[in-house]
């Protein structure tokens, strides 16, 4: 190769403008379809209909109404991402340090990635047709239990019902990304922690769980952010009765509400940068679990 | 009784029986090698030791208390790991401390204990280290340091220099082996590697099978060794298909060449045996001190260097002899008929 | 011991309850069309309604299209970048995340607002233009998964080593990569394109917003004014993406069997 190049200088340019032309279509690519419609938002968000520069866009995200409407979407987002994290964590414990058969586990795996990915329209009816007013358990509960749910004051249509569906796809997430995370747990750290005098519990406040924490506070920036962005579920579950954040910019952009492009605008440009802080925590913590475990 | 007693050990898992009936007692202070190929059982019975598994039946008694039962917690047990095992998320100081923490030793003396912890393996000024930041040398030093920090009654030794290249890891030996005879703890330590075994030990213990084929001081185990098995896999052996003539008085034969031993051998006449022999007891040659002569003829040379190792066919069989190598005398060429001598003391004979 | 197991029973159990019962009950639903029992009349109407099959084989056509699109893009890229420009390597993983940083709302949006028909580029004024847009919108979505998986790929082969066989045989670029690197990561560039599938078949946001008649708008108007025909049509997307999923897995085992063999 090397006395190739010394002899024939001229035919190796236009090879390497080939290797050029191989990476260009992505790149044109990329920043047609994904940075300059972003960056037309983002720009946008810190101007004004005659294209001048104002912060007065974002300061229209805290008229009560916005305000509102991310407060509950980074709520619901944080209560998902908490439990999806909390149930995910104890389902991959079971099977990967609960003892149980290996079928199992692999059957829980395989489920995971499929139900992880079951999420938008079709979920939002699996959970009407559970938990809506006609729904399975619903029915269920009233005929063999006489409780009667909607009477109690439950609705699909709600902040619980919304975060319930959620978790079909945050907890399966979870499980997939801890799963390789608790199977990292070497045998040794506990048993030389045992060996040393330590107890099960002393074992997992000292060694496991710190060793874990950068996963487990990464999944859920991750699970965060994944619930977010979620807007098809929400629509199909509730139409726009429930204002989060992603339905009100839905329904900005279609027009539907009062027509104003510019807090749009705005209102995407706070979802990214949200969005943002929560993936660039996962990615910083996940560096430094990596880190320790090489 | 021993210090570390073990009696009558079993461990079976499902149908399989990993240990059988595994009897040693280990005198306080001593250094006792399990020495076996990988499947033994010999790191089976130190895990039952260590506590992390439980004996199927029989018992294990430390300085007289029974502690067959025990969690590994309450047993006082230092262990190290052939991977480290160290604690990622903790300093070389928090990994050392880390037992007298749980036992909720006061602050000031665990930084005493393990100040002299690293003293004691050489690397006081890597304190503040994470174990990533440790050639894998210093991770078993420090894993080494953070079992002996909480002064425990026995030191079990897993396989710890099986991670490690050739040159720490005989410099770590001898240094293990200085700090167990400073601190003068019952050691058992596990290893595959005949070698380690040999040159550490006061004591070996030859695994097979689950079952310890011989215990003895290296130098027995290496020239009297008691079983086919032990013969074979401590150091390199000449084995001989031959049959027993004679055994009140002592005569075998090695095909039609009969030779005679001179001491009653164990056994019926007309048994098959096998002769063991090293080749470093194999002389070129008729010596005045080996009264064993076998005639055959060269049949392979191997320069290895410092030593040349000659296979000499001998009733149809070969047989592995070492020789120096000198400046002025070539080896004998291939073919060359040729004596061989061997005192008859180190003709052992095993069942075949 | 005992106790250990018993809690990750427990465990498994409990989650298995919640995660079985909307697929149950989406399924009982789905079935309970007809007074009196179960039948399969809601799938027979959903079979039957021309719309369905309209906006299912459309939602087909988008899937395929943005798999071929995303296979064009992504492994010259991911192979140029292995074999000549490593130094390339974090801007283009960087990249190839932001969909997954960045909502997919706000990049239909950013569509909206840069393609509309008063910009130089005026593809959401055309039916072909919307429809190219929503294919490159959704390449831009499986980017991710397409090019994590072939990168994958590419890592457990000596693309170095394959290439310049190839090249010593005197082939092109274009045919090295058609006819050795592609064979090669077939697997990977499969278990990306089934992602893709699942993730496109029914997706609503980009569809809804630029106003195209696919699966995902299609379920959504039929979540608003059916009953039963809603689970019906739940109960086949879910099949889907299970048969995504197991397709992903079958080639995956084959792909680790095959080079067990080799």
């Amino acid at each position: 190769m090397t006395t190739s190049a010394a002899i024939l200088p001229s035919a190796v340019r236009p090879r390497q403008a080939l290797n050029w032309f191989g990476v260009a279509p992505f790149f044109l690519f990329a920043l047609l379809f994904l940075i300059l419609p972003t960056l037309n938002i983002v720009l946008g968000a810190f101007r004004n209909a005659e294209g001048q520069a104002t912060l007065e866009n974002l300061g229209k995200l805290f008229s009560p109404s916005i305000r509102a409407a991310f407060w509950i979407s980074i709520e619901l987002s944080l209560l998902t991402a908490a439990l999806g994290c909390v149930f995910g964590f104890f389902i991959a414990a079971a099977i990967t340090l609960g003892e149980l058969p290996r079928w199992l586990r692999n059957a829980i795996l395989t489920f995971s990635g499929v139900a992880s990915n079951f999420a938008g329209v079709p979920l939002a009816f699996a959970f009407i047709a559970t938990l809506g007013r006609l729904g399975f358990v619903t029915m269920l509960l009233r005929h063999w239990f006489g409780i009667n749910l909607y009477g109690l004051g439950f609705n699909i249509v709600s902040f619980l019902g919304l975060a319930l569906t959620y978790l079909y796809f945050q907890v399966p997430l979870m499980v997939l990304i801890i799963t390789p995370a608790l199977e990292g747990l070497r045998r040794e750290w506990r048993e030389a922690a045992e060996s040393l005098g330590a107890t099960g519990f002393q074992y997992w406040r000292l060694v496991a769980l710190p060793i874990l924490w950068p996963s487990l506070l990464g999944t859920l920036a991750l699970l965060f952010a994944n619930a977010f962005g979620a807007v098809a579920t929400a629509i199909a579950l509730t139409g726009s009765s429930l204002s989060i954040a992603p339905i009100v910019l839905f329904a900005q952009i279609r027009g539907d509400v009062l027509n104003d492009p510019h807090l749009g605008y705005a209102i995407a440009f706070a979802m990214i940068v949200l969005t943002a802080v929560a993936n660039g925590i996962y990615i910083l913590l996940r560096l430094r679990a990596e880190r320790w475990v090489k | 009784m021993a210090f570390l007693d073990i009696h009558h050990l079993e461990k079976s898992f499902g149908a399989q029986r990993v240990v059988k009936d595994f009897n040693l007692g280990i005198e306080k202070g001593e250094f006792v090698s399990f020495l076996g190929p990988s499947g033994c059982g010999k790191t089976t019975v130190l895990r039952m030791v260590a506590g992390f598994e439980m004996p199927t039946s029989g018992a294990i008694r430390i300085d007289g208390r029974d502690v067959t039962g025990q969690p590994a917690n309450r047993r006082k047990i230092g262990m190290v790991f052939q991977a480290y095992a160290l604690f990622p998320n903790l300093t070389v100081e928090q990994n050392i401390g880390f037992g007298l923490r749980v036992a909720g030793e006061g602050k000031a003396e665990t930084r005493v204990r393990v100040a002299e912890m690293l003293e004691l393996i050489g690397l006081p000024q890597l304190g503040n280290r994470y174990p990533f930041q440790l050639s894998g040398g210093q991770q078993q030093r420090v894993a080494l340091a953070r079992a002996l920090a909480v002064r425990p009654q026995v030191l079990l030794l897993d396989e710890p220099l099986s991670a490690l290249d050739a040159k720490i890891r005989v410099s770590l030996r001898e240094e293990i082996r200085r700090i167990q005879r400073e601190l003068g703890i019952t050691t058992i330590f596990v290893t595959h590697d005949q070698e380690e075994a040999l040159s550490m030990s006061d004591r070996v213990v030859v695994m097979h099978q689950g079952v310890a084929d011989q215990v003895g001081t290296p130098f027995e185990i290496y020239n009297r060794p008691a079983t086919r098995f032990v013969a074979q896999f401590v150091g390199t052996l000449n084995l001989l298909d031959a049959n027993l003539l004679d055994a009140a008085a002592g005569r075998i034969g090695l095909g039609d060449v009969p030779v005679a031993l001179n001491r009653t051998l164990p056994g019926r006449t007309g048994d098959r045996v096998s002769l063991a022999l090293r080749p470093e007891t194999v002389a070129l040659g008729r010596k005045e001190e080996r009264n064993v002569v076998l005639s055959g003829h060269i049949a392979e040379v191997h320069f290895l260097g410092s030593v040349i190792r000659i296979r000499v066919a001998v009733a149809g069989q070969l047989v592995s002899l070492d020789t120096f190598n000198q400046p002025d005398r070539p080896p004998p060429s291939v073919g060359t008929p040729v004596e061989v001598s061997v005192s008859d003391r180190d003709l052992l004979v095993l069942a075949a | 011991m005992m106790g250990k197991r018993l809690w990750s029973w427990l465990a498994v159990v409990l989650g298995g309850i919640y995660f079985l019962l909307p697929l149950v009950g989406m399924f009982d639903f789905s079935l309970r069309m007809q007074r009196g029992g179960y039948s399969f009349e809601a799938y027979r109407i959903v079979l039957a309604d021309t719309q369905f099959q309209q906006t299912f084989g459309y939602s087909v056509m988008l899937a395929l299209l943005t798999i071929v699109l995303g296979i064009l893009i992504v492994v010259p890229t991911a192979y140029f970048v292995r074999l000549r420009f490593p130094g390339l390597r974090p801007i283009v993983e960087f990249i190839t995340l932001l969909p997954l940083v960045i909502p997919p709302i706000v990049i239909v949006f950013g569509y909206i607002r840069i393609y509309n028909t008063s910009s130089i580029l005026p593809l959401t004024g055309s039916w072909w233009g919307t429809n190219i847009l929503l294919v490159f919108g959704y390449a831009t979505l499986s980017l991710p998964y397409m090019y994590r998986s072939v990168d994958t790929g590419l890592r457990t082969i000596d693309i170095a080593s394959l290439t310049e066989a190839a090249q010593s045989l005197g082939s092109g670029w274009a045919r090295i990569l058609a006819v050795v690197i592609l064979p090669n990561v077939f697997v990977s560039v499969l278990s990306g394109a089934f992602l893709t599938f699942a993730i496109v078949i029914g997706e609503y946001v980009f569809a809804a917003l630029l106003n195209v008649n696919s699966f995902g708008p299609y379920m959504v108007w039929m979540g608003g004014n059916r009953a039963y025909e809603p689970s019906a049509l739940a109960v086949v997307a879910f099949a889907i993406t299970w048969v995504c999923m197991g397709l992903i897995q079958l080639f995956t085992r084959f792909s680790k069997f095959s080079t067990v063999r080799r």
